[in-house]
């Protein structure tokens, strides 16, 4: 007997039965038990044709190779830098990837990037034992100077940017701030207080309505309200 | 002496009110409340995170790491000391054996999930109150899990198999017929035991019936946790 226990886009818990039936495929945050498939994680239940996962709600950051994230500087190696990713593991600088400009033989690295210093960066390799490299070369990557450093759930990163980064392009045109989104769930802000303040209001309402229908639009007219001009969704070029 | 009666004029398979809240410390990755009579536990989660001291990291798995706190002025009686004691880590480890078997910690090599305990106010149960509130913090910080874990303290009171024992039940043994309380944990799904220890004397017939009302018992635990977390995650999502 093949039965679907639980609908899509329910809210699942751990030990949940989703489905019964050797019919269905056990995806991620799923696992089968005998002829039963259960939910292993927090999340919502996602039922694609047969295969049912998770689309966990909470978690913390598990680094991918080629996500873009917001480190911070955390000490100073050899021939690097370790930078922090407010997760589970902290990932090397190497100073090939660095900058594009030379770095001579003995050149005091704390000058490049010091302590503390916040560099958006691109993870370029995860090993078995969740070592990681990052690195500074490609569009956009860089090191930050001012603004505010705000975090949020990684899990909820994919709504803050909106398909293809339309919420971060509403904010930044309603508020004239610079936003920098980190799969790691750092968001940098930088701009005038007045804009800054509401650029975090909004990420806040976003994190808070994340798996609401219609969140674009809530949104646009939540910064329109707030800051009276008016605002389009529009796709952000590679790297803004 | 029969116990025919509980002093509280509970059934004998009825536990105390039982209140369960996710998501109650705002800065921690997890965290539950469980409130099960006069018993309270908080339990907060962190991580998976860094572990140190370094020697204790395992490149295999993740670990899991449990600290069982009760407050000085929870308890009856004396001031609990605070700082812990040979109690308090006991506890700690069991708590960890309960709650162990559910996880699999292989995706976070040498790192931690540190699970906090604190019973602000306790009336019997501690243990088990906080295993119940440990396993939905770690499902609170999406934690991967393939079952939950409910706990309760069974007993048998001068001849009553009763579940959910008070202070004063445990403490009401006689000259003649003394007073057994076994906490036990399951696995709701499986129905497989992860804690079981026990205090006392108890026949081997009269245990099968305290942990068979201790398996129906976690059943009805279960699922309030269950409840619990899909209230916050509903709240959430609607």
């Amino acid at each position: 007997m093949e039965e679907l226990k639980m609908q899509d886009k329910a809210v699942v818990v751990p030990g949940d039965t989703v489905a019964q039936g050797m019919g269905f495929l056990p995806s991620k945050g799923t696992y089968r038990e005998n002829d039963k498939i259960i939910a292993n994680r927090v999340g919502l239940l996602s039922v694609e044709g047969k295969v049912l996962k998770v689309v966990p709600l909470a978690g913390s950051y598990m680094p991918k190779i080629g996500d873009r994230v917001l480190g911070q500087v955390s000490d100073v190696l050899f021939s690097g830098w370790r930078v922090e990713l407010f997760g589970p593991y902290s990932s090397v600088l190497g100073v090939k990837d660095a900058t594009n400009e030379f770095i001579g033989r003995g050149a005091n690295l704390a000058e490049i990037f010091g302590l503390g210093d916040l560099v958006v960066c691109k993870i370029v390799n995860v090993t078995s034992q969740k070592l990681i490299d990052v690195s500074l070369r490609g569009p956009g990557l860089r090191k930050l100077k001012g603004g505010r450093l705000i975090k949020v759930s990684p899990m909820k990163v994919p709504r803050i940017i909106g398909k293809d980064g339309s919420m971060v392009s509403m904010i930044k045109q309603a508020t004239g701030v610079n936003v920098v989104v980190g799969m790691n769930g750092m968001v940098w802000i930088d701009g005038t207080p007045e804009g800054e303040i509401v650029a975090v209001e909004t990420i806040d309402k976003i994190q808070n309505e994340a798996h609401q229908p219609g969140l674009t639009n809530k949104i646009k007219e939540f910064l329109e309200q707030k800051t009276g001009k008016k605002v389009e969704p529009r796709a952000l070029a590679e790297g803004e | 002496m029969p116990y025919p009666k509980r002093f509280d004029g509970r059934k004998f398979d009825e536990t105390r009110p039982i209140v369960a809240k996710v998501g109650v410390i705002p800065r921690a990755d997890g965290s539950a409340m469980f409130k099960i009579g006069n018993t309270v536990a908080y339990a907060a989660v962190y991580g998976p995170r860094n572990l140190h001291p370094k020697f204790m990291q395992d490149p295999k798995t993740g670990i899991l790491r449990c600290d069982y706190n009760m407050l000085p002025f929870s308890g009856h009686g004396e001031r609990v000391r605070p700082g812990g004691g040979r109690r308090a880590r006991e506890i700690s480890m069991v708590t960890e054996n309960a709650l162990r078997p559910i996880l699999d910690l292989r995706e976070y090599p040498n790192t931690v999930v540190d699970v906090f305990i604190d019973l602000p106010q306790t009336d019997a149960g501690t243990r088990c109150a906080g295993i119940t509130a440990a396993a939905m913090a770690l499902a609170d910080a999406g934690i991967e899990m393939k079952d939950m874990v409910a706990a309760v303290a069974v007993g048998n009171v001068q001849g009553s198999i009763i579940a959910d024992l008070t202070y004063d039940e445990e403490q009401n043994k006689t000259e003649t017929e003394g007073v057994a309380d076994i906490p036990v944990a399951f696995m709701p799904n499986s129905g497989k035991v992860t804690l079981l220890q026990m205090d006392g004397k108890v026949g081997r017939a009269e245990l099968k019936k305290a942990l068979e009302l201790g398996r129906e018992v976690c059943k009805k635990i279960a699922e309030i946790q269950k409840a619990a977390l899909r209230a916050k995650y509903m709240g959430e999502s609607q």
